[in-house]
């Protein structure tokens, strides 16, 4: 097809907040791609400074309303770290549990009421809910299971409170977790439906040469702990982490850019997860995603929809797992006493890394404080992909071109209300 | 009965729900605080009859407005756009209604906003709209069902 047309999204739907896409193709030529996107972690950076570190926990989980736990869970790692305190294994083993809780929840949201429409060829999980009511049912149940572990663990359901640094304010007891293991038993089991159900959706044929940057530990599947390790040699601490990353303004975007120093681009996320720690994953996720002839490396990121079914089923399995052997803490928190410091960490939300720093001073004071939250390291990525994807669609309609350009971007699970604004995609061709 | 205030404190007019609810609970009713989410919105609202979802809307009205949708009738407000999810307020009502799990009454009070940047402050107008959404939601509790 000759001349150049513009792929335009103006409300992408389905994705976590709003932000905009704009894709210039000149005829199969993609001239330009642009996501645009605009960063609150820059402002809540500005928030922090002059509070004290113990208040850091709630104001970062206000940052997000899917992944308050990973905001809450990267604070307090990095603050510890400032301060050089060391939790309690049982302390551990909870904020794991918690973690376990978001990912659920934020799991289920997208596999089945945010992607799942694309593949069926429905424009949302309202039309998907009139033809295929179970699968929507089970979504909202698997959510809801996510959504009392965080209960449980945080004090009430959105912006959770109860985690601190140093531990959480009080420490669940035992019955209150014995009580969620019904539940999760059937989540295991719809998890393991949804690896099977997934696997059998039609996958555009589109693979990239990524790179996949995730935490990795000795032991287990990563949520709060781990070096940070690439497909492509780089394996470092969390306190590296600005020595081999680097972050630059672009003009078309309020978020910054993240790229690996020397080399681009890089995908953080399930897909990054699961191809670098395929081996810590319980048997039971590894053998649902051989049966359906999922192993790594998965790079095709329209197939993150599986990925992040064994997830789910990683996510109940490790919870069944915590609860089977917890024991209440002697004590659920140590103590934190004011210290100058700087801390960094990383954690693993639903979406992939997101990494905190915080400089306190000798009374506690927060002096400087850095976000760097997945869906902007993932921006670059994106617009790198989207300039591949597009130039497959040159000769396809302008709408079905931009459907299809949305739906890339859904792979992405991007929480733009983290990362960005409104998001809105525009394809135009001259 | 259950009144829900939703939106998001850091956003601006995004608010207006949240101040609405804490007004009401001033005044001694009973109003509680949620971010907007569908799945949250429909599992407050389980098993309760009779709901009042006091949210910030786009629809081109002037700032400030205060407009109240039956929940019950077919899609009157196309999106909540000081909601920071992909599904809000709109679409937790229609995907309640395609799982029939819409209560019984539901009236939506829709306070229209026009700056939802992050840690922006609330619009005067919304402010008083607050304060008019607040008194007829009063009037009408006093009134009955």
């Amino acid at each position: 097809m000759n001349g150049s047309r513009t792929i335009k999204v103006d409300t992408l739907a389905r994705v976590e907040g709003e932000g905009a896409l704009y894709i210039k193709m000149a005829g199969e030529r993609v001239a330009d791609v642009k996501l645009r996107i605009y960063e609150p972690p820059r402002l809540f950076e500005a928030f922090l400074r002059g509070r004290h570190f113990s208040e850091a926990p709630d104001i970062t989980a206000r940052i997000c309303g899917i992944c308050p736990i990973a905001y809450q869970m990267s604070a307090i790692h990095a603050i510890e770290r400032a301060l050089g305190i060391k939790i309690a294994p049982e302390v551990r083993l909870l904020r794991r549990l918690f973690y376990c809780g978001e990912w659920i929840e934020s799991h289920a949201l997208h596999v089945y009421m945010l992607h799942a429409p694309d593949f069926l060829g429905y424009q949302d999980v309202i039309e998907l809910a009139r033809d295929h009511r179970p699968v929507v049912e089970k979504a909202l149940r698997l959510k809801k299971i996510g959504n009392r572990i965080v209960q449980v663990m945080g004090g009430r359901e959105i912006h959770p409170i109860s985690a601190a640094v140093g531990g959480f304010h009080k420490a669940p007891a035992k019955s209150q977790l014995r009580e969620l293991v019904s539940e999760l038993e059937w989540a295991l089991e719809t998890s393991l439906e949804a690896v099977k159900w997934t696997s059998t959706l039609e996958f555009p044929d589109f693979e990239q040469d990524y790179e996949f940057v995730a935490l990795r530990h000795p032991e287990e599947y990563p949520f709060n702990e781990g070096r940070l390790v690439s497909n492509r040699g780089l394996d470092i601490d969390a306190a590296e982490y600005e020595d081999r990353f680097a972050e630059f303004h672009v003009k078309h975007s309020n978020a910054l850019h993240s790229v690996v120093r020397g080399r681009g681009s890089y995908l953080v996320g399930p897909l990054a997860r699961f191809n670098l720690n395929f081996d810590k994953l319980p048997e039971v996720a590894q053998k649902a995603a051989l049966q359906v002839g999922l192993k790594p490396p998965v790079k095709n990121l329209f197939r993150s929809i599986v990925v992040r079914a064994v997830e789910l089923v990683f996510a109940c399995a490790e919870a069944l797992r915590i609860i089977g052997q917890y024991e209440p803490p002697a004590a659920p928190r140590v103590a934190a006493p004011n210290r100058r410091g700087v801390g960094k960490a990383i954690t693993e939300a639903p979406r992939g890394i997101l990494y905190h720093r915080y400089a306190v001073d000798e009374n506690g004071l927060i002096v400087t404080a850095k976000i760097v939250p997945p869906t902007s390291q993932n921006q670059k990525r994106i617009e790198d992909d989207l300039r591949e994807y597009a130039s497959h669609l040159a000769a396809w309609p302008l709408d079905e071109a931009t459907w299809k350009c949305e739906q890339a971007v859904r792979c992405y699970d991007p929480c733009i209300s983290c990362a960005t604004h409104f998001l809105k995609v525009v394809i135009e061709r001259e | 009965m259950l009144i829900l205030g939703c939106g998001n404190r850091q956003r601006g007019d995004d608010a207006a729900g949240i101040l609405a609810a804490e007004r009401l609970r001033a005044l001694g009713l009973a109003a509680e605080v949620c971010v907007g989410e569908a799945a949250e919105l429909m599992e407050a609202w389980s098993g309760v009859d009779d709901v009042i979802v006091i949210d910030a809307v786009v629809t081109g009205a002037p700032t400030g407005t205060v407009q109240v949708w039956d929940g019950q009738r077919p899609p009157v407000f196309a999106t909540s756009a000081g909601s920071t999810h992909g599904l809000g307020v709109a679409q937790a009502i229609e995907l309640a209604r395609a799982l029939d799990r819409l209560p019984a009454r539901l009236r939506v009070y829709g306070i229209e906003g026009k700056n939802f940047e992050i840690g922006s402050a609330v619009s005067p107008e919304v402010e008083r709209a607050v304060e008019d959404a607040v008194n007829g939601i009063v009037a009408e509790v006093k009134a009955g069902p």
